[in-house]
């Protein structure tokens, strides 16, 4: 039934007819007929995984936490307004983020990787950490050895600023080696100021300071400080403090009650940079599970970036039990393990506060405001893969995928005239309906459109043109040992059906595997490899072979064909 | 006037399979010895881009003027990461390997904190970012070396199942050569191996497989023709490889075509991968002719045809029969 001509133009006219539609319908919604890519059009690819460096998270743990990252992730990307972002999970323990034209990358990696955990602790005067402070000296010696502490002192003395060296001496140590020296009671030492005295004369100063950080590595850091339950330290010693905090050992020996955790930012105090470190309690009393809301303004007084937050009912009863009997005591807010801000209590609070940021701008702020909305990841996500595309090299790629594009397709246009003649026309014409169908097939299956693709797309109109030379050379051969034309081009049509099916089915084949086990750009290759298969097909032996049947029908037996 | 190329043409193809064997030989040695040389002196067999080594790369566009070298001497001179010439004249591509425990956005930001604080350079465009974590890059080798895999043991069972066996087991023969030769010429000229690139590398084995199938199919069509079974292989196959020549020339210079415009205007995103298709193509004509159809023959020569298979199977059938009577 599909073969009497007038059918045969009806099922093309509506092949054409929704593909046109699809492509319209497109370019309604979103201003171009198919969806590009971010290779094409600029913009942000990332690939998230749970951070679990120790492996302590079960498979499953790690897939129920990407999911709730998913939904939390989308939110946040809803209120950044961009168009049609992608947040998907990917197999099991995933999340793929697309944004397409974005232009910070900053910023949107802040809001998407951000783990938005916020708690609010008690800040404890320092005197209950005092005791504990030799006990953490001792063992990062312990830990890292007296040598290899020396090494970073005299790194530090050489070049103060870079802490990046710093740390990766600190990094480079191995943590299984013996201390060279048996660890040192700190009581013992402060009481030994003669050979403290000897070493004065005898070391450089650059030895003396490694020699210090070698026997008080952390307590030699500290500064005191006048706000109550906090110490300075100089900025520069801040990455290597901090990574003495990050030992097991040392948060070992800390009270079980108490933890140490630093402001995130530092403080300029009389034209140098100090960085506070707090002494808090181990659990907060509060955390952001019980926002509601939360918004951004500014404070005109102070001039400074202020987030207003609203607790849950059961969150403000609580939190103004604890202000209620902590007043003139401090209290820490703290982003991500990072302490905020830490202002003193005037009065008792109930479910409204507000978190003052300093000397951040407003968009900081802002988006603050909008990741403690959305709630914090369940677990910290770690960015496994970044691709980023600024939208001037898109546009280039455009224009010069799309001129190649064309020229292309004119010389398979002008050879294929050139050595068919009016077959050679009837072949653009197919070729044109085949073109038409791709583009078609891509926008009904919401498929995007990436570099490699127009190059699959390109190889696979190449296909869409062997399919043709098969049947036009058979039909010449056809012609050649003496048949008439309608017969020849039976013929040749049914002849060359076996090696354009197998030939087509065997690079259909490929293209799937591609697409089952490729990511990204090579996806993007496989689809449009396997829509160009399918619609080459169709049209090598639907198509053209209907416009032949057209051609053919007011011919008489013994005519040429222009072959 | 018809214009018809490579009319009733009568090469003695198979006759100078001999010649082809030693030229792909050569080839493929050549292939082999630069991946050895690429093995001592870059400490892999091909040049692996980020996407498998894991790690960051970073296209910048400089102002007019700029060197590379003004760029390297900004990133640290002698230490600086390999830097590369990209495309246009003041595009560079920057390339830092994964670091333990360093996150990739610390990397990048690095890279042009270093580029901007250079008096040199100026005003500048990053117009790429792309960071691969080390893991991923494993990853991906190895879905590579599976999809290549499992695409051949798809298509050998296609094959077999529409031919016969042996012309299935000829035409992954010529796609493995097809697929080597490739490979040595990537090492040879250091081809940066990237998703593209591999994508490229598929493509070329549904390339390759088109064109030995096209063959095939000729040969499996005089085959089936009365007399076809009877004819001497050798004639029988240069025949069938005859008559498809004005095809395959045809396609073949129409896909280069194509290729070559994409090569000459399509930007140096695509570059390297249309020159591992443009190979591919090249490659893939040649060994549907030269290795697939000789591989064919040789085949046949070793192992028998099917039916000459079939006529033993019938024959000891038989006997076995014969000596299943009496008991």
């Amino acid at each position: 039934m599909f073969s009497s001509i007038r059918v045969r133009i009806v099922l093309i006219l509506a092949v054409i007819g929704f593909s046109g539609w699809y492509l319209y319908s497109n370019y309604q919604q979103s201003g171009s007929i198919v969806k590009l890519g971010l290779d094409l059009q600029g913009g942000m690819h990332l690939v998230l995984e749970v951070d679990d460096p120790e492996g302590t998270m079960s498979l499953e743990a790690r897939s129920d936490a990407i999911d709730r990252s998913e939904r939390i992730i989308r939110n946040r990307i809803d209120e950044l307004g961009v168009e049609e972002p992608i947040v998907q999970k990917v197999g099991q323990d995933r999340l793929i983020v697309e944004l397409a034209g974005v232009d910070d990358e900053e910023r949107a990696r802040e809001l998407v990787g951000q783990t938005a955990m916020l708690e609010w602790k008690l800040v404890r005067p320092i005197s209950q950490v005092q005791a504990a402070l030799s006990r953490i000296d001792r063992a990062i010696v312990a830990t890292l050895g007296a040598d290899s502490l020396r090494a970073i002192g005299r790194a530090i003395e050489v070049s103060p600023a870079e802490s990046d060296e710093v740390a990766d001496l600190l990094f480079r140590t191995d943590p299984d080696q013996e201390p060279a020296e048996p660890p040192v009671d700190p009581d013992t030492v402060v009481d030994d100021e003669e050979a403290e005295a000897v070493l004065q004369e005898l070391e450089a100063e650059a030895d003396l300071a490694a020699e210090e950080l070698a026997l008080r590595p952390f307590t030699s850091l500290l500064l005191t400080s006048e706000g109550d339950g906090e110490f300075l330290l100089l900025n520069e010693d801040f990455a290597l403090a901090r990574s003495f905090l990050e030992i097991p050992e040392v948060q070992a020996v800390l009270p079980r009650e108490i933890s140490l955790q630093f402001h995130w930012e530092p403080v300029a105090i009389g034209g140098r940079l100090y960085r506070a470190l707090y002494v808090l309690d181990r659990n907060p009393f509060i955390t952001g599970e019980m926002l509601e809301d939360a918004s951004a303004t500014r404070d005109q007084q102070f001039n400074q970036a202020i987030v207003q937050f609203q607790l849950s009912r059961a969150g403000g009863r609580l939190f103004g039990d604890v202000t209620g009997r902590h007043i003139g005591d401090r209290i820490a807010i703290l982003l991500d393990n990072e302490v905020v801000s830490a202002p003193v209590v005037r009065s008792r609070i109930g479910a409204r506060g507000q978190i003052e940021l300093g000397q951040q701008d407003m968009e900081e702020a802002r988006d603050l405001a909008l990741v403690l909305r959305a709630g914090a990841l369940p677990a910290p996500l770690r960015i496994m893969e970044e691709r980023t595309v600024g939208p001037s090299l898109g546009q280039d790629s455009i224009d010069q995928g799309m001129r190649a594009g064309l020229i292309g397709l004119v010389l398979i246009v002008l050879i294929m005239i050139a050595y068919y003649r009016f077959t050679g026309v009837l072949a653009v014409l197919a070729l044109s309906v085949y073109v038409m169908l791709v583009l078609g097939g891509l926008a009904a299956l919401n498929a995007t459109l990436t570099l490699p693709g127009i190059a699959g797309l390109i190889l696979s109109i190449g296909m869409a043109v062997d399919a043709n030379v098969l049947i036009f050379e058979r039909i010449r051969e056809e012609l050649a040992e003496g048949r008439a034309v309608r017969t020849a081009v039976d013929e040749g049509f049914g002849h060359a059906l076996s090696a354009i099916v197998d030939a087509n089915i065997t690079t259909l084949i490929t293209a799937l595997i591609l697409f089952q086990f490729g990511t990204g750009p090579v996806r993007g290759f496989a689809v449009t490899l396997s829509i160009g298969i399918i619609a080459s097909f169709f049209t090598a032996l639907y198509v053209t072979r209907s416009l032949y049947l057209v051609y053919l029908r007011g011919k008489k037996a013994q005519d040429t064909l222009s072959i | 006037m018809k214009f018809w190329i490579f009319r009733n043409a009568r090469f003695p193809f198979l006759e100078w399979r001999k010649k082809a064997y030693v030229f792909s030989a050569v080839v493929l040695s050549i292939g082999v010895l630069a991946m050895l040389a690429n093995v001592i002196l870059i400490g892999n067999w091909q040049s692996y881009g980020v996407d498998f080594t894991g790690g960051t790369r970073i296209l910048v566009e400089l102002p007019e003027g700029v060197t590379e070298a003004e760029l390297r001497e900004a990133l640290g001179g002698a230490d600086a990461p390999p830097v590369s010439r990209f495309g246009a004249e003041n595009e560079f591509t920057i390339r830092a390997p994964a670091e333990e425990g360093v996150a990739a956005e610390v990397v990048a930001t690095r890279i042009r904190d270093q580029i901007a604080a250079s008096p040199a350079i100026g005003e500048f465009e990053v117009l790429q970012t792309e960071f691969v974590g080390p893991t991923i890059g494993a990853e991906l080798q190895q879905q590579a070396l599976l999809a290549i895999l499992i695409s051949f043991f798809a298509t050998l069972i296609y094959l077999a199942f529409r031919f016969e066996f042996r012309f299935g087991l000829a035409s992954i023969i010529a796609t493995v050569h097809d697929i080597l030769l490739t490979l040595g010429f990537l090492a040879l000229f250091r081809v940066e191996i990237s998703l593209p690139t591999v994508a490229a590398v598929l493509t070329i084995i549904g390339y390759s497989l088109n064109d030995t199938i096209v063959v095939f199919d000729r040969i499996r069509e005089n085959l089936n023709k009365k007399g076809g079974r009877r004819e001497n292989p050798v004639s029988l196959i240069n025949r069938s490889i005859n008559e498809v020549l004005p095809r395959t020339v045809l396609t073949s210079g129409t896909t280069l075509a194509v290729l070559l415009a994409l090569l000459i205007l399509g930007g140096a995103v695509i570059r390297d991968f249309t020159i591992v298709l443009i190979l591919g193509v090249v490659i893939g004509t040649y060994s549907s002719i030269f290795v697939a159809s000789p591989a064919l023959l040789e085949i046949q020569k070793r192992f028998g045809t099917k039916e000459e298979a079939d006529r033993k199977k019938r024959q000891s059938s038989r006997k076995k029969k014969k000596e299943a009577i009496p008991v």
